[in-house]
């Protein structure tokens, strides 16, 4: 099942459906309202593009950088070929200091490596601590949204989670009680816990330490509890200079929910007192697609997530419909990067409406990379052989303006005299929720010839 | 060849020969008339809020504002109503019971109402997220409009932490409504002496 | 000034009335327009289903036929978009092409930017929302989109204030999309009509009668639920409200 049906689905529960598009579309509004309260708006988008393009550029050069000012900074550094690699590095850190209680932070990354099945097998306990990230791991289900994990679920649904779990009322729903139960739950966890593993927002070269910004304060209680203190990053997580930050700390919140700052913006250049830091740093497929031209850009994401509230397919199909670990344009078009035949559905769910790459923070031109998907969906051979020959004949159609003159004259001389049975049999996709335009009895060709003579 | 060595030779095979160069980050950008009014309201918005100490001292200002706080910890050298040093112990675990942290930040910023916190002496970096309720001591001094420049105010050229803290914690996750006061903080206050 | 006069493919079989109009309007304001009477279709179909073989094919023939015009005339945004911003895959170091991919305009835009009309000579006393389609919107700049920081303007609501006595409304959502998107209204025929429906509903609630814009394909897909579901909204072409017809 590809999108289609999923988003189908989705679709078929309207009322739930609209509720989904209203509170994703709300969070658009407010990061409108952030955007157009800066002047320099445009500018900060303009110098975070040229920022990435440059580091992407000499990403090699970077990395080794900061992996020496890491170093020198008591941070052991790790580099993890691809998801299979970075988990068993994971593992292998925890072991080596009997670590068994892990508590995670937001990390788009370690889903994507599907790490907690892999410590779980091997006996550790993975907590995730982000709030939306612990109800949908309670449910055993994937987060919907990269930054909004829970964003799909109601607050009843919550609640009966809570009340199977956490041992909370009996429906009770209230968000601010939920949110209480969880702190009591998380607290405990972060009290206990024997280590902890966090994503990496930005990875600065020239200082050699990582940048994590969260609202819920679990990052840090997690790094700076617990001795031992993993940080998983993607490669493209690198940004040149410190004062890089300037630009993207001002884009970042705001892009995300329209708040100015999180709460918190950690700077972790070393461990905490008797600990140790590990940095892994993650390929995973990103070095290849740096040699693409077409889609090289797709990592310079700051997984702000702003392309997915404001795409218009994401809010009516919720995230589960893509099937792949980020959802909407900027998940469809890495989906398809990484793995295209699984994901070949995706390039396609979409109508190339444009509103992602004008809200993206860093300037990427997501349409384009799903426009040309496309392409290499066709190239490989996976769009499907009917579609391909319809579209096929119809181009030979088109060299041929007097077999196209016929076929439209038919085309109007026939349809109308058909029964609707017909007409609208399960085959015309169109049909099913739509009217088919009325066929005039002249094309406009031939009133244009007509009126010459 | 080492895993390292695989990535650094694939990206070094697949990048350009030249690139554009590293643009300027400190662009033309909001200057705020009254930064004061500007960090409280932004502040205020995130669910924090911002005091200016005029006649009291701390001590008096957590005396008169914090009713009902048993432990309280502080980094600022000035406040003489601490029940516990929290450099004392070797761990942070026992500061989970804090009610109130006294804290230093070094500069506000106006734009998004946080403020930098650094602390080189501070031994548990934990303690800003354990404690219930933060107290922020900032020199009024030392107030900036945007992150451009604060990031010229702050180095890393030696190993430690430091963090940007923009209000209390808080969560929208369950059906996009805000609680103020998830892990960390539930309530945190600005300072400005 | 010779135009060639550029009709989606679909409109010529199925919107004479509205190719029509286009063309009246440009001769109203004495221009001298030219059918070429041998085109057929620009290759979006094909290019947005990422079939570029089939797609680079027919915009060979594109430049072909309207290489030699002065200027190239669509009542389409999404197919001068394709022209303009996609052919270059295809075109790129063609005798013509660069003349070609900076002389291909929409209709109203081009009434705005090169010809600058001052009266359009007609009546349309009507409650009537502006559908921004996508293409024309965000790919040539039709009007500014409600995701960027940059100063407010509509081109399509500077020449329809041309036209007398219309009155436009205010929508929720000013520029999302209608859920159209080419082959999209069939291989994600589910999530088309949902987008589709939102949208017409927006129109409805804010009062509009007449729902105009300058993509028929947005337009037949609108009219297409409004007929199914037998709404009380019509949609037209927006050459033909400047051509006077009402």
């Amino acid at each position: 099942m590809g999108h289609p049906e999923k988003a189908a689905k989705f679709i078929a529960d309207n009322e739930r459906m609209h509720w989904h598009d209203k509170a994703l579309w709300f969070v658009r509004q407010k990061r409108d309202i952030a955007a157009h309260g800066l002047d320099e708006w445009e500018e900060l988008r303009r110098v975070a593009s040229e920022i990435k393009t440059h580091t992407i550029d000499k990403l090699d050069f970077y990395l080794e950088e900061f992996e020496k000012n890491a170093k020198e900074k008591g941070i052991q550094v790790h580099w993890a070929k691809d998801a299979k690699e970075h988990n068993e590095i994971v593992l292998k850190i925890l072991l080596a200091r009997g670590a068994k209680k892990l508590v995670k932070s937001k990390s788009m990354l370690t889903e994507e490596c599907h790490l907690n099945p892999f410590l779980e097998e091997n006996g550790i306990e993975v907590i995730d601590t982000d709030l939306g990230e612990r109800i949908v791991q309670l449910r055993d289900e994937a987060p919907s949204h990269i930054v909004l994990p829970a964003i799909h679920l109601k607050k009843e649904d919550v609640g009966k989670t809570f009340e199977k779990f956490l041992k909370t009322e009996k429906d009770n729903c209230d968000p601010t009680y939920l949110t209480r139960a969880a702190r009591k739950h998380l607290r405990e966890k972060f009290l206990n816990a024997e280590a902890s593993l966090t994503g990496v927002n930005f990875g600065i070269a020239q200082t050699g330490g990582v940048v994590v910004c969260t609202n819920e304060g679990n990052a840090d209680l997690g790094a700076s509890l617990p001795k031992l203190h993993i940080a998983s990053m993607g490669i493209e997580k690198i940004i040149p200079r410190l004062k890089d930050l300037s630009i993207f700390t001002r884009l970042l919140a705001r892009s995300a929910t329209g708040q100015p700052i999180t709460s918190y913006t950690s700077h972790f250049h070393a461990p905490i007192e008797g600990g140790e830091m590990h940095v892994i740093i993650v390929d995973n497929g990103r070095s290849d697609i740096i040699a693409n031209e077409d889609f090289k850009q797709s990592l310079h994401c700051i997984r702000c997530g702003a392309c997915i509230n404001t795409c218009p397919v994401y809010r009516r199909s919720g995230g589960h419909s893509y099937g792949y670990t980020i959802p909407g344009p900027i998940g469809s078009t890495l989906g398809a990067s990484k793995d295209l035949r699984t994901n070949k559905t995706l390039p396609f769910a979409c109508t190339l409406c444009a509103s992602c790459s004008n809200v993206c923070p860093s300037k990427i031109k997501l349409h384009n990379q799903l426009y040309k998907h496309r392409q290499s969906v066709v190239a490989a051979g996976l769009l499907g052989a009917k579609k391909h020959t319809i579209l096929k004949v119809a181009t030979w159609v088109m060299k041929h303006p007097a077999l196209l003159d016929f076929t439209g004259l038919m085309a109007r001389k026939i349809v109308p005299k058909l029964p609707r049975s017909i007409l609208y049999s399960k085959a015309n996709i169109w049909g099913k929720e739509r009217e088919l335009p009325k066929f005039p009895e002249n094309s406009f060709k031939e009133l244009y010839k007509a009126r010459k003579k | 060849m080492s895993s390292r060595e695989e990535i650094l030779n694939n990206i070094k095979k697949n990048i350009p020969s030249s690139t554009i160069d590293l643009p300027e980050t400190d662009i033309p950008h909001i200057k705020y008339e009254n930064k004061n009014k500007k960090f409280s309201t932004s502040l205020a918005s995130v669910g924090g809020n911002a005091v200016w100490l005029e006649d009291n001292s701390i001590d008096e200002f957590v005396a008169n504002n914090y009713k009902d706080v048993n432990v309280i910890v502080s980094t600022y050298k000035e406040f003489t109503l601490s029940t516990k040093d929290a450099n004392k112990s070797n761990t942070p675990h026992p500061l989970a019971n804090v009610d109130l942290a006294v804290i230093k930040a070094e500069f506000a910023v106006a734009e998004n109402g946080a403020v930098w916190v650094k602390n080189p002496d501070n031994r548990h970096r934990a303690l800003y997220f354990l404690a219930t309720q933060l107290l922020i001591i900032v020199d009024k001094e030392n107030i900036v409009d945007t992150m451009h420049e604060a990031y010229e105010k702050i180095d890393f050229n030696k190993k430690g932490y430091g963090t940007f803290i923009s209000g209390p914690s808080k969560t929208a996750d369950i059906e996009q409504a805000l609680v103020i006061g998830a892990h960390g903080p539930t309530n945190a206050c600005v300072l400005f002496v | 000034m010779r135009i060639g006069l550029f009709i989606p493919c679909f409109m010529n079989e199925l919107y004479p009335e509205a190719s029509m109009a286009t063309l009246k309007v440009l001769e109203n304001l004495g221009l001298d327009v030219e059918y070429p009477t041998n085109q057929t279709c620009c290759g979006q179909p094909m290019a947005n289903t990422g079939c570029a073989h089939e797609a680079g094919e027919l915009a060979k023939r594109f430049l072909k036929i309207f290489k030699d015009y002065d200027y190239i005339v669509a009542p389409s945004g999404s197919c001068v978009a394709m022209v303009r911003e996609n052919y270059a895959q295809f075109l790129e170091g063609e005798d013509g092409f660069e003349h070609l991919k900076t002389h291909t305009y929409e209709l109203v835009e081009f009434l705005h930017d090169v010809i600058k009309p001052t009266n359009m000579n007609a009546s349309f006393p009507y409650k009537v929302g502006i559908h921004n389609s996508c293409h024309g919107h965000r790919e040539l700049g039709m009007a500014s989109m409600s995701e960027r920081n940059l100063p407010a303007f509509s081109k399509i609501q500077k020449i329809l204030e041309l036209v007398d006595d219309i009155e436009f409304v205010t929508l929720k959502r000013n520029d999302e999309c209608c859920g159209f998107g080419g082959t999209f209204c069939v291989s994600e025929d589910a999530m088309s009509a949902a987008m589709g429906i939102d949208r017409v509903n927006d129109h409805l609630s804010a009062g509009a009668e007449i729902m105009t814009g300058i993509d028929m394909s947005c337009l037949m897909h609108m009219q297409g639920i409004i007929d199914r579901k037998k709404l009380p909204i019509k949609t037209m072409h927006i050459a033909q409200i400047l051509a006077g017809e009402q």
